[in-house]
């Protein structure tokens, strides 16, 4: 059974279809890139497989390991799996980061029946994960991203990857807004993430990201549409050729 | 378990619209009749066993209370309230003189019980007496004075607050035993003439808590008082009357609940906090009378007085304020600063809900030279409610180098709610520096998606956004009451959502 499965999926935002029939298959184990120019319906897939409201499907299904993804409120996704990594994350000042860490994944675990992490084992797991990733601690105790850098943003969206262990990440222009260090110090962790039962997806506009986390699969979007897959190769051909011949076959 | 996830939990099992302070304790109780006169007044102070100046001073805040009229310039809107509908005066009917905890009325006792409120003299954070000999500094001990309607039903602690030579006690005994400290510091705060609610709680009060802190004394413990109003149609008039002496401190803390009624039942204290050169109080206020239910009917009316007085050089007076109950809050704790260096303080979390109506806020009043103030202040509205912050900040004539800082921060939750910020800066001294900022927000969708993105309910993202929001002020409380204070947070702003 494939992780996940997007059918002819149509979503329209206030009486607008964004996207028009979409269709993707990711298997556990996959990585695969999403790339296309603005306003292509990139950032709305993401969202819809996560369920930010806001949001119409008039036509289509999620499946998730089989399950109806639709059905699921956005809380419930998140304990099954599904992780995204905000293109912009959010600033929730007052809450110290490593307070946030633990409820959300004391959240998680309760949701799925588990127990929830001693303190000694989560401040571990903590420890060793933001070390990898040159998350200095101090860092934790400040409000979840108040003050944080690009990079450093970025860097606690990974963190949160790696603690809450989902079987698919989807990044959302997590280049967006870093400089080529901060880029590689992200791209490192997610790579190490990467494991034969996590799949993850990639959106991207540029290549560059890709020389960093490189994927099984391209494809690309124009107009609400995937008009093109292949392997690696075609996102340096897009590079050298640019978006805009897929524009008439959309 | 972290706090934020314990408050989940707790919101988790508890039902939208269920107050959980909201039972009824049935027990023999004694009334004065309903209505107000001078035949109630001294019927009230002859109850208590009041010297004859007592009895003075209240006929002649009730003569006085004849001729006011109730404000008006408050942002909450409610039926006129008949004064003569209500009782007085209600009291636990008494079995026999009671001398220790085992003699009280073992319903009351329940009660507080039922409320988390140790009335045995046990170490507070373990629930367990310290060993002989053992003087554990980390564990602390509060001492309780309950308040049950209109008399004061238990004072723990008393013996071992003697022998640091502070008085806690309630009121009424005070005006018994230390006649000398109530007559010269009751009403020197709040005159009987200051207001309407506070003349006529001069008039009737009661009952509340009496504190004195003898010169250089650090209380050795946190005071505190709950407040519970038991009785069908009766007011609460409670009065407390606070009193540090040279270079003492003393922190004391404010507990209120009330069963579940559909009338609305009127709440009108008087507190006054009289700090001498160098000495300290802090007092919070954990508020939680019933608010109403989810139509707005029933729920208490809360007209509070609250003044400190920074009389001596150097004091400094700290409130702290939690504010989550009562259909309608009309509460100001204020300052005035009249000795030279000394400091005002205000932090207050005021949530409003349902159809509830907050208008609270402050007063500093700089007369002295040097004075200082800080106001920090946290409106959240959900529901229908409407919450108001009013401050006044001034500096007198005198008041050479006067500095104020303030911060209002508001945050709307749904889009039937109202926040408003009226803030009055007078500044008669040319050298005074007032700060004052102010924000309000929408609570932000993207945040919240964020959260529940990572697992958290809806009302978890809710509750943990708030909790952020107002942790500058939950810092200010002492940690027990500030793990409560985040609870109720959390229940206060159930169903606030969606």
């Amino acid at each position: 059974m494939a992780l996940l499965e997007v059918k002819d999926l149509k979503v329209r935002v206030e009486e607008r279809e964004i996207l028009h029939g979409l269709t993707l298959t990711v298997n556990e184990g996959e990585v695969h890139a999403i790339m296309g120019p603005n306003g292509s319906g990139k950032s709305t897939l993401s969202h819809v497989i996560a369920g930010k409201p806001g949001y119409e499907v008039t036509d289509g299904q999620i499946l998730f390991r089989g399950e109806d993804l639709l059905e699921m409120d956005p809380d419930e996704r998140a304990a099954k799996g599904v992780f995204l990594a905000f293109q912009y994350p959010v600033e929730i000042p007052g809450v110290a980061t490593m307070n946030f860490l633990r409820t959300a994944l004391n959240a998680q675990r309760k949701a799925r029946g588990e127990g929830e992490y001693s303190t000694p084992d989560f401040l571990k797991k903590v420890r060793e994960v933001s070390k990898s990733l040159n998350i200095p601690q101090d860092m934790l105790k400040r409000g979840v991203n108040v003050g944080f850098s690009g990079g450093e943003k970025k860097r606690n969206e990974v963190l949160q990857m790696a603690l809450f262990e989902p079987s698919l990440c989807i990044l959302d222009e997590m280049d967006s807004g870093l400089d080529i260090d901060a880029l590689r110090i992200a791209a490192d962790g997610v790579n190490a993430l990467r494991s034969p039962g996590r799949a993850m997806i990639v959106i991207t506009h540029y290549q560059r990201l890709l020389n960093y986390i490189v994927p099984d699969f391209v494809h690309v979007m124009s107009k609400g549409r995937v008009v093109k897959s292949g392997d690696k190769e075609l996102a340096l051909e897009l590079e050298a050729s640019g978006y805009a011949q897929f524009e008439d076959a959309a | 378990m972290p706090a934020v996830q314990e408050t989940v939990e707790r919101v988790k099992r508890i039902d939208v619209d269920q107050y959980r302070y909201g039972f009824e304790t049935l027990i023999d109780s004694e009334k004065a009749p309903k209505g107000l006169s001078e035949e109630i007044v001294k019927f009230i102070s002859q109850k208590k066993n009041e010297p004859a100046w007592m009895l003075q001073w209240r006929l002649e805040a009730y003569r006085r209370w004849l001729t006011m009229t109730e404000p008006t310039w408050a942002r909450v809107n409610y039926p006129k309230i008949d004064f003569q509908d209500i009782h007085y005066y209600a009291a636990p009917k008494p079995k026999k003189t009671v001398t220790s905890l085992d003699e009280i009325d073992p319903e009351i006792l329940k009660t507080y019980e039922k409320l988390g409120i140790p009335l045995r003299e046990v170490a507070m954070l373990e629930g367990i007496e310290p060993k002989v000999g053992e003087d554990d500094p980390a564990r602390r001990k509060i001492a309780v004075d309950a308040v049950f309607d209109s008399v004061s039903v238990a004072t723990t602690f008393k013996a071992e607050l003697k022998k640091a030579g502070v008085i806690f006690m309630p009121i009424s005994e005070a005006i018994r035993e230390h006649p000398e400290l109530v007559q010269k510091y009751l009403g020197s705060v709040v005159p009987t003439s200051d207001n309407f609610y506070a003349t006529l709680n001069s008039a009737v009060f009661s009952d509340g808590s009496f504190v004195y802190v003898p010169p250089g004394v650090r209380c050795p413990m946190e005071l505190s008082t709950y407040f519970r109003i038991n009785e069908r149609n009766t007011g609460q008039f409670e009065r407390t009357l606070i009193i540090a002496d040279k270079g003492s401190y003393v922190s004391y803390l404010e507990g209120c609940t009330a069963p579940q009624r559909d009338e609305n039942q009127l709440h009108a204290a008087v507190v006054e906090l009289v700090a001498l050169d160098d000495a300290e109080i802090k007092y919070s206020t954990v508020q939680n009378w019933y608010p109403g239910n989810s139509e707005g009917k029933g729920g208490i009316y809360n007209f509070v007085t609250k003044r400190g007085d920074c009389r001596g050089a150097n004091s400094k007076i700290s409130w702290t304020q939690v504010e989550t109950g009562s259909a309608i809050t009309w509460k100001y704790p204020s300052c005035i600063l009249r000795g030279d260096n000394s400091r005002g303080e205000f932090y207050s979390i005021a949530i409003s809900n349902g159809f509830q109506q907050v208008d609270s806020g402050t007063k500093m009043i700089h007369l002295g030279k040097n004075t200082s103030s800080r106001i920090i202040s946290k409106g959240i509205a959900a529901g229908k409610s409407q919450n108001t912050y009013r401050g006044l900040v001034t500096a007198h004539r005198k008041a050479t180098g006067a500095r104020n800082f303030t911060a209002c921060d508001s945050l709307l939750i749904g889009d039937k709610c109202g926040a408003h910020t009226v803030p009055y800066i007078e500044a008669k001294n040319s050298s005074a520096t007032f700060e004052h900022e102010a924000t309000t927000s929408k609570i932000s969708e993207d945040v919240l998606f964020y959260c529940i993105q990572r697992g958290l309910s809806q009302e978890e993202a809710v509750g943990l956004v708030v909790n952020g929001f107002v942790k500058d002020v939950l810092q200010q409380l002492p940690m027990e009451f500030a793990v409560e204070a985040q609870k109720l947070i959390s229940i206060s702003l159930e169903g606030s959502v969606g």
